[in-house]
């Protein structure tokens, strides 16, 4: 088989080897603990403290408002755990049905524990109404965590509009950016958000490490009690190797940011390749204001993991929000909410890009991609919206 | 990724008899069986050809919606009907399925379970017995997810000896979405715990009887197992039966409820009631209805 094509970026990106080289003199030589008073360890606390300051520069944050985590998900709980305890009056919490299961999760689990919390709904571009968010603040709002840019679709949610109206209420803001930071330009310091979440993966540094923004003068709490590190913010001793792997990921992130709309380019002729050679598929999404690298598209009438395992056979990687390519029953709860059909639902397909995605890659997705969508509706019983079975079953639309 | 065996991957890229059936000639019935929905993501279409004159399956094609064990399960169940007499067909179960294809992730069982229910619901079509006798969906709905009724569960639960809730979940994807009914499907699995326990107890206390019985304990040990193992089943399919008359060796019964006047009465008395008696009690006893 040729060297696999790499479509699932937002599940996880190949580790930038400039960002390996970074980061293997702190797994062979520079071994010392950063909190150490020895030279050893002092050398280290240098990296980690260079690391922060390139964290913070792809933000336009400082670098006392950046805590090294240990993933997306520590990031968020940390972020809205630390907005409630700062809060300890107020008992509302507002979010989205389409964040990633690290701030859903949480949230049912502080709605058993006596939090109210107010899940927005999108419309059928997987857009938010801000007439809802409006509704749904009160001066009992503790947080809103809402996500940059969703994993699935790549749809970018208004964030500065949210954050003025969260700002007048005078609740916290967190904001989910581990899609969004790499693709788009932040400047922390102009912005409303008071909690930023990232995670290296996403931006080619190895998994396992990820960082918080806490805007400067927001109390915090910590989530992970234990040593004085990251100012007493986070105990554990840090992860050099990863810490340093981020700050260089974060560093070339920043440097490829222009390049980003080459992503784009080579996204938007997959895109309209598919569009153009197959019938009855269609971009799931807001089309204009999605992520430049992300690319959700349906396909009538087929099953995704049937989509997902033939591409595989060409070498080609990409991800589905089908229930059978989970483990789970349930189709993607993100594409659920946008109220997509059934027919559409559980064959859709996430093709992710990253800097290093080829034009010869996109070529090579267009050609086998017709074959593969007509062998499996060849196998289908449901072949158009007339299908007698489909009328009968009434399931054009769900939901 | 599911770690498929290789028979699936095989059926999966390189499906077997796949399409609906078009070209039928005089003597031959083309059926279809509907099982599964676009909205539970997996659905499937059997098509048989029968011979009329030997009740033979000439053609069995498939056209499925789902992924690829859904595919490769479909593909083959019609490798294994060709051939097959009708009354054969019925007794091909969603183990030969997973077994033909060198076995399914637990969790994939359903795909076989739905080649199962395609077949059963393709042959009682070609029988001319309405779908409603036999359907699941005649029982109350336990999750309102699938749609799957209490009937279906403890049939599926019967058939493959299952002890859990999450297999249960695997086989027929009941509790597989809100969750909610997963506390009910326990339940289910102890009432037929229960049941269970309660034959082994007369299929014991049978086997301690004298060698030759008396025709008082004869009749009163058909009386117990018709009570205790054949009316629950029965009864959950929407029939029933009674004791008429014990004559010698001929056990002579009443059918009722969906039983009487069905097509396959036949084979219920000699399958579900015939045989479980023979084993029960004597292997000489044959049933007969009245």
């Amino acid at each position: 088989m040729n060297e696999p094509i790499y479509f699932d970026n937002n599940a996880t990106t190949k580790i930038d080897e400039e960002v390996i080289a970074t980061m293997l003199p702190y797994l062979q030589t520079y071994y010392g603990n950063p909190s150490s008073m020895h030279t050893f360890g002092g050398q280290v606390g240098r990296a980690v403290r260079e690391a922060r300051g390139q964290v913070a520069s792809l933000l336009g944050a400082q670098e006392s408002e950046i805590i090294f985590t240990s993933c997306g998900t520590e990031g968020d709980n940390a972020a809205i755990l630390a907005a409630l305890k700062a809060q300890p009056n107020k008992k509302q919490i507002i979010t989205t049905k389409v964040e990633h299961p690290a701030v859903l999760n949480l949230c049912r689990k502080l709605e058993k524990e006596g939090y109210v919390v107010t899940y927005l709904g999108v419309d059928s571009k997987g857009q938010l109404d801000l007439g809802e968010l409006e509704a749904a603040l009160t001066n009992d709002t503790a947080v809103v965590s809402i996500m940059y840019a969703n994993n699935e679709t790549g749809v970018v949610f208004p964030i500065e509009e949210i954050g003025q109206r969260v700002k007048a209420y005078g609740a916290l803001f967190h904001v989910d950016a581990v899609q969004a930071v790499g693709k788009i330009p932040f400047n922390l310091e102009t912005s409303s958000i008071d909690f930023l979440t990232l995670s290296g993966h996403k931006i080619h540094a190895p998994k396992g490490i990820g960082a918080l923004y806490v805007r400067k003068g927001v109390r915090f709490r910590p989530h992970l009690i234990g040593g004085h590190q990251e100012r007493g913010r986070r105990g554990g001793t840090e992860n050099v190797p990863a810490i340093v792997a981020l700050g260089k990921a974060a560093e070339l992130a920043r440097k490829h940011l222009p390049s980003v709309a080459e992503e784009q380019r080579l996204r938007d002729k997959l895109e309209q390749g598919i569009l153009a050679t197959i019938p009855d598929a269609a971009v799931n999404g807001d089309p204009i204001n999605r992520l430049p690298n992300t690319s959700n598209i349906g396909f009538k009438y087929i099953e995704g993991e049937a989509i997902l395992l033939s591409l595989d056979q060409y070498g080609i990687c990409a991800s589905s929000g089908s229930a059978c390519t989970s483990g789970s029953l349930e189709p993607s709860h993100v594409l659920q909410a946008l109220g997509l059909p059934y027919t559409v639902l559980h064959g859709s397909i996430r093709f992710s890009l990253s800097r290093f995605t080829t034009e010869a890659e996109i070529d090579r997705a267009l050609d086998v991609l017709p074959r593969i969508i007509n062998r499996l509706r060849d196998l289908s019983p449901f072949n158009n919206d007339n299908a007698d079975w489909l009328k009968e079953q009434s399931l054009a639309v769900s939901h | 990724m599911w770690d498929y065996t290789e028979k699936v991957m095989e059926y999966f890229h390189h499906p077997r008899n796949q399409g609906a059936i078009t070209e039928q000639k005089e003597g031959e019935k083309i059926v279809t069986g509907e099982v599964g929905s676009i909205a539970c993501g997996d659905a499937l279409k059997l098509h048989l050809k029968i011979d009329e004159a030997t009740k033979t399956i000439a053609e069995a094609t498939f056209q499925t919606f789902g992924c690829a064990s859904a595919i490769a399960s479909s593909s083959a169940l019609t490798e294994l009907l060709k051939g097959k007499t009708v009354e054969e067909a019925l007794n091909v179960t969603n183990h030969e399925i997973t077994e033909f294809l060198g076995g399914l992730p637990e969790e994939k069982m359903h795909c076989s379970v739905m080649g199962q229910e395609a077949l059963e619901a393709a042959i009682y079509n070609y029988k001319g017995i309405p779908l409603d006798n036999h359907e699941e969906s005649e029982g109350n709905i336990i999750c309102s997810c699938f749609g799957i009724s209490d009937t279906k569960i403890k049939r599926v639960i019967r058939d493959n000896k299952i002890t859990t809730a999450e297999q249960v979940t695997n086989y027929v994807k009941a509790g597989g979405g809100c969750s909610t009914c997963l506390p009910e499907i326990d339940d289910i699995l102890a009432e037929i715990a229960t049941e269970e326990e309660k034959s082994l107890e007369v299929a014991n206390k049978i086997r301690t009887q004298p060698a030759v019985l008396t025709n008082l304990q004869k009749i009163n040990l058909i009386q117990q197992v018709i009570t205790e193992q054949i009316r629950p089943i029965l009864i959950e399919d929407g029939g029933d039966l009674e004791l008429f008359d014990v004559e010698g060796d001929v056990v002579k019964v009443i059918l009722k409820g969906a039983c009487d006047g069905c097509a396959s009465s036949t084979e219920t008395l000699k399958n579900a009631i015939e045989n479980t008696l023979q084993e029960a009690i004597l292997p000489t006893l044959t049933v007969e209805a009245v």
